[in-house]
């Protein structure tokens, strides 16, 4: 689903975010990238996305190589793809419904059709008695939550999160990984960014360790039974 | 088609809740747009008021041949037959000296004047209709049959129709020249109000982008505002001709009064008005595709 090949990203001015990066994910698997603030965590889900482009190696996501995509097919990759922003990016000029509908009205739905599947949404994560609420009304944990609900809306195949836990604190970020478990389990395809290593000790999932750009040969690798 | 209706419809919706607020700011950039429109099209309104007076008043050019007082009737004759041969005239009228007292007389309400005269005062006359309109051709006709013989003076009588021509020629010429420089002006308003509606307006653009918009869903909104800001400062230029024309032709109407006329300025027709609607919609959708071209590319998510 997601294949990285001897990539390598350089930022102008030199900056190497990403070293020789190579590995597999499979589609419906779940998988966990840490690493420390910098190590290049959020560069690697950019290039997932071609928000970033790889300098070298490709990216494929469902076959498709994303690092050489025309700037007129990008929304297209995009539409596939369920991303949440480590800062939300969240609109704060209209309600939590309209966030939501805002993938839906950008794919051409309809309102009542959007209706129906941005109520779902909301009631996935646990924010339906709040959809005429403005964003900034929410605290913390249910401004990520309607961030996972905008990214999910769309019913991707792939779900892309960067720190979704990042400031929370333990009981939301066990919330959150459990809405993910979810996921995982009716075959989404899910990439997980953290540096908090709390949230993987008792999981028994593969994760991805970035150091300094380079994939470390990870010893908890793992995949799950 | 009923959802890309729909979907359109609620973007236009947007869009006008968009102009009006804040509402006073909306208000004041269509006037601003009506103010610049409606000074060329008031021009323009004029002008074709004063060719279709130019267009009554001079619809058969002549030109009069004042014959001397002491002309017996055989030069009178002779010089028929050498007008009925000339080869640039078209027609000839005779109007004997005594038929013109008359119609002085019955036309003009100076009976007792003309009366108290001893003698007839005005000569015999032919009124000459000359084949070309041309301003330069009758202008050199009118030379040449001065200088016949038993001919007092010519007259060129529609000379200062010709001349008032000319003059709305030239207005017409200064009025273009005035609608490209406002035209200028209204793209230039609507790409500055795109432009600052893209910086407010940045962080949506950004996510939306992130989220998978097509440059064309996020283009449509500015399109539609700055076609709209155009429809209804053109709006506003109509309504600014038309109730100016109300009020001259109200003043008109007291002056055609005292000179026992009827004169009234004609207001823009049906035709002329929807061009000024779809001129005025068709500048502001440039103003905000030049901005939008020009600013959207640089708000890339990173």
């Amino acid at each position: 689903m997601i294949s990285f090949s001897q990539v390598n990203k350089r930022y102008p001015g030199g900056y190497q975010a990403l070293k020789n990066v190579s590995f597999n994910i499979a589609e419906g698997e779940m998988v966990f990238l840490t690493g420390h603030s910098g190590a290049g965590k959020s560069t690697l889900l950019k290039l997932i996305a071609a928000i970033e482009r790889p300098n070298s190696g490709s990216v494929l996501v469902n076959n498709q190589n994303v690092g050489v995509l025309k700037e007129r097919a990008l929304p297209y990759l995009r539409r596939n793809l369920g991303i949440i922003f480590q800062d939300h990016k969240l609109l704060f000029d209209r309600s939590v419904y309209d966030n939501v509908m805002l993938p839906l009205q950008i794919c051409g739905f309809d309102h009542r059709e959007g209706a129906k599947r941005v109520r779902a949404s909301l009631d996935k994560v646990g924010l339906l008695n709040r959809e005429k609420s403005n964003p900034i009304s929410l605290s913390g944990g249910e401004q990520q939550r309607l961030c996972i609900a905008r990214a999910i809306v769309n019913r991707p195949a792939i779900l892309l999160a960067d720190e979704p836990t990042g400031n929370l604190d333990v009981d939301y970020a066990k919330e959150i990984m459990d809405i993910f478990k979810s996921f995982h389990q009716v075959g989404v395809t899910l990439l997980i960014s953290t540096h908090d290593t709390n949230v993987l000790q008792d999981r028994n999932v593969r994760v991805l360790s970035l150091k300094q750009g380079e994939l470390q040969p990870a010893m908890n690798e793992s995949r799950l039974p | 088609m009923i959802h890309a209706f729909t979907r359109h419809f609620a973007i236009l919706r947007s869009v006008l809740s968009r102009i009006l607020s804040p509402p006073v700011a909306g208000i004041l950039n269509i006037i601003v747009i009506g103010i610049a429109l409606s000074l060329p099209t008031g021009m323009y309104v004029l002008l074709q008021n004063g060719q279709s007076m130019v267009e009554n008043l001079s619809d058969a050019p002549q030109i009069s041949l004042f014959l001397e007082i002491a002309a017996k009737s055989g030069d009178v004759d002779a010089l028929r037959s050498k007008l009925n041969q000339h080869p640039d005239i078209a027609k000839i009228e005779f109007v004997p000296r005594d038929q013109a007292l008359e119609q002085l007389k019955h036309s003009t309400g100076l009976s007792d004047v003309i009366g108290g005269l001893e003698s007839n005062p005005l000569p015999d006359a032919f009124i000459v209709h000359p084949k070309s309109g041309e301003a330069h051709a009758m202008e050199a006709l009118k030379i040449e049959l001065a200088k016949l013989p038993g001919v007092d003076q010519a007259h060129l009588d529609s000379a200062w129709a010709y001349k008032l021509e000319a003059l709305l020629k030239f207005g017409r010429i200064a009025a273009m020249i005035l609608a490209s420089l406002l035209s200028f002006a209204l793209v230039a308003i609507t790409f500055n109000t795109i432009r600052l509606q893209i910086l407010t307006q940045r962080e949506e653009i950004e996510v939306s982008k992130l989220i998978g918009a097509t440059n064309a869903f996020i283009r449509r909104p500015f399109l539609y505002f700055g076609a709209t800001q155009g429809l209804l400062g053109g709006i506003a230029a109509y309504l600014i001709i038309s109730s100016s024309l109300l009020l001259l032709n109200h003043q008109l109407d007291s002056l055609a009064q005292l000179y026992a006329s009827q004169f009234e300025l004609h207001p823009l027709s049906l035709g002329d008005s929807i061009t000024l609607l779809l001129f005025s919609m068709y500048l502001g959708w440039l103003g905000a595709w030049l901005s939008v071209a020009r600013h959207l590319s640089r708000i890339e998510p990173g």
